[in-house]
């Protein structure tokens, strides 16, 4: 279980209850879950790591626990409850230094601080969506969800939040446009803010700045958009709708960079690779797949038995491509000495000529070394 | 001559070589061979010769020698004896390429999710099955008959006519009402042309292409009006995870224990992505003769989408979406 845990570079969440770790080196998936209590209401709503060499998982499920898996060990180390079914399932879960952030779709978020029963609360208004935490301030976090507009907390000051944003200017028919804030997502290396909603906007807020409506406003599709994901590179973005079309937005101008094809049904869980341009994405068809953002093809497609509610990769996928660098470190290496080789030699040119001669007439052989060879194999019967 | 010379040297070398090379291989290819070798190329000889089929100009009666001949017609024999059994013809159908959704009956964790997902009421013989059937607004002839026929087929079904109401609205009175599946009837240029199956109380959402459909009047050599009887349900070739759900809700539109006396069975036949309904009557001659009657009905679904919770279009999240141009690129790739 530890083997089979500690080569495992993403993990997946599925509506069974059960956490399954996927190898894609060695294209295999496991499944982790607790014996004989495979239930409903197990089914896992949200999934972030325990800490930040991300040797720990943590599971919400929809009765209410969060439950620990440790990747080292291969097996679930902990469990607490957090809350119970009636407030609603778990719509963020972040890990601060000594606590843990949960939020509920009533709106409960609360922060459980390590080995004492204390909590603190806040109440982000009801029907969230999303909870996320700001991945270089931690003790930020933004909330949105259903007519809940996106709001920003700092939990050392819990009572009001610090940023509010405000609808839209009404539209061409003077009517209210709707707010359904879906996912949020924090760019790094600045203040700002992307969130896409359910009326299939993707908009980006700035706090730093006076104003509080939308900096940019881009629409994608006609379908309520899922989940939201940044890339490493600065600049785009990646969301999916509930039909299962991914695309890469451009953050400056507005505009679909590109689609990624190949999914079929709702995409639940989307995150991109901390620093190689990857992308996993699961939904409601079951599969798992990681599509490159560069060419936007497909790289690897996993076929997991149950609908997948949520993803998380791990910044281990470097192991694959280590081993690839050391590979190509070697191929440099050769390369220069028979660079060096070349160069003590006189004439560069007449050699190569002469090679290729000699390759010509190897293919010529080469024919008749083939014909030769079927007058042996003829011999032979 | 000079030709006749040279090839007879040739020959000469050749026999040599071909001596060496081959010595099940009669000598009398001699003769032909000498034609071919002017003719065509070396090669072509050698393929001639590596393969088991003998140049087609040749025939045993030209061998001149009768002991030769002889041989050569008794290994013919031998072979067409020999002869490899008769080809399968490759179809579609064989040539599929493998599915890897496609359920193992002893996996675990799909019997789970099966066990416990929006069927397993029915499944577990706690519920019912109560069927509304209703079309789009303002049903045409055809429509209107065709609804009417499937009422008689599937077993507490009720046609109410749709009086241009919004089916979101529809479903929560349905569900009051204690319905478990809303069937939509939709039509385009008085033809039904799409279906929509809602499990009701919180199931998955069907959207269905209907074709080819054939009302009682118009099918031939059929048998007298189904009857109340419950009828048995056949579900072909539904091999796929999205084939087994697709497949379990059709099952859930019959009651659960069919009247053998009734001796009726509707079947859901599934081919190419296509599902062919088809209601028959049977009745059994001996043990091994069945004489089957079709009555009632009979269409064609095509899948178009599957979505997860109750009618929903623009604000559902779908399971599996149909989509033209990544997923029919292959002839021999199906997903049901």
């Amino acid at each position: 279980m530890a083997a089979k845990s500690q080569i495992c570079s993403v993990w997946l969440g599925s509506e069974t209850g059960i956490l399954k770790g996927v190898s894609l080196t060695k294209k295999q998936a496991f499944n982790f879950c607790e014996m004989s209590c495979m239930s409903r209401d197990q089914e896992v709503c949200v999934m972030a790591w325990g800490d930040p060499h991300e040797s720990e998982v943590l599971v919400g499920s929809v009765n209410g626990t969060v439950k620990t898996f440790s990747t080292d060990k291969g097996i679930f180390t902990a469990t607490r409850e957090c809350g119970d079914p009636s407030q609603g399932r778990f719509t963020g879960l972040a890990v601060t230094d000594s606590s843990m952030i949960t939020c509920v779709e009533s709106g409960l978020l609360k922060v459980w601080k390590e080995g004492s029963t204390e909590t603190a609360e806040v109440n982000v208004g009801n029907g969230v969506c999303r909870m996320q935490q700001n991945q270089s301030q931690r003790h930020r976090v933004a909330t949105g969800g259903k007519e809940n507009p996106l709001k920003v907390w700092d939990l050392e000051r819990p009572d009001k939040p610090i940023f509010t944003a405000k609808n839209v200017a009404h539209d061409w028919l003077d009517m209210r446009v709707p707010v359904w804030v879906r996912d949020i997502g924090f760019i790094p290396d600045s203040d700002k803010i992307v969130t896409c909603t359910g009326h299939h906007q993707v908009c980006v807020y700035d706090p730093s700045t006076p104003q509080r409506r939308p900096v940019l406003e881009a629409q994608f599709g006609e379908y309520p958009l899922t989940a939201l994901s940044l890339p490493a590179s600065q600049g785009t973005v990646v969301v999916g709708n509930s039909h299962g079309e991914l695309a890469i937005l451009d953050l400056r101008k507005g505009l679909v960079c590109g689609c990624l094809k190949g999914l079929a049904g709702a995409v639940r869980g989307l995150q991109c690779h901390p620093s190689l341009p990857l992308v996993a994405s699961c939904g409601l068809d079951r599969f798992l797949r990681v599509h490159s953002l560069e060419d936007r093809s497909l790289q690897h497609k996993v076929y997991l038995k149950s609908r997948l509610n949520c993803v998380l990769l791990s910044s281990r996928e470097l192991e694959s491509s280590n081993a690839d660098v050391s590979g190509d470190v070697e191929e440099v290496k050769a390369e220069e000495e028979e660079d060096e080789v070349w160069d003590t030699m006189e004439t560069v040119t007449e050699k190569s000529k002469k090679r290729a001669a000699q390759k010509d007439k190897a293919t010529a052989t080469g024919v008749d070394g083939e014909k030769k060879r079927k007058l042996i194999k003829k011999k032979v019967m | 001559m000079d030709s006749n010379e040279a090839t007879t040297s040739e020959s000469v070398s050749k026999k040599k070589g071909k001596t060496k090379k081959v010595k099940r291989k009669v000598k009398s290819d001699e003769a032909p061979v000498q034609e071919m070798e002017q003719a065509e190329g070396e090669e072509t000889e050698k393929k001639s010769e590596s393969g088991p089929c003998f140049p087609p100009t040749f025939s045993v009666s030209e061998i001149k020698n009768k002991q030769r001949r002889h041989s050569m017609f008794l290994k013919l024999k031998e072979e067409k004896r020999k002869a490899p059994p008769k080809e399968v013809p490759k179809t579609i159908e064989n040539q599929r390429i493998y599915d890897e959704t496609t359920v193992n009956p002893e996996d675990e964790e799909v019997a789970f999710d099966e066990g416990t997902d929006e069927f397993s009421a029915y499944f577990n013989r706690l519920t019912n099955p109560k069927v509304l059937i209703t079309t789009s607004d303002r049903p045409r002839g055809r429509t209107v008959r065709f609804c009417e026929q499937l009422a008689t087929v599937i077993p507490h079904a009720h046609v109410y006519y749709r009086r241009g109401l919004a089916l979101k609205r529809v479903i929560p009175q349905c569900v009051s009402r204690g319905f478990t599946y809303l069937m939509v009837i939709n039509e385009d240029r008085k033809v039904p042309n799409g279906l929509v199956l809602c499990h009701l109380p919180d199931g998955p959402t069907a959207h269905f292409k209907v074709s080819n459909v054939r009302l009682r009047k118009e099918m031939k050599r059929r048998g007298k009006d189904p009857t109340e009887h419950v009828p048995e349900v056949i579900l072909n070739n539904f091999t796929t995870r999205l084939g087994h759900s697709i497949g379990r809700m059709f099952a859930a539109l019959f009651p659960h224990d069919p009247q053998f006396v009734g001796r009726q069975v509707a079947t859901f036949h599934n081919q190419r992505d296509f599902i062919f309904f088809r209601f028959h009557r049977y009745i059994f001659k001996n043990e091994k003769k069945v004489g089957i009657q079709e009555l009632g009905p009979r269409f064609t679904l095509k899948l178009r989408s599957l979505q997860k919770g109750t009618f929903d279009s623009k604000f559902g999240e779908y399971e599996w979406v149909h989509k033209r141009h990544e997923m029919d690129s292959s002839r021999r790739k199906f997903h049901l």
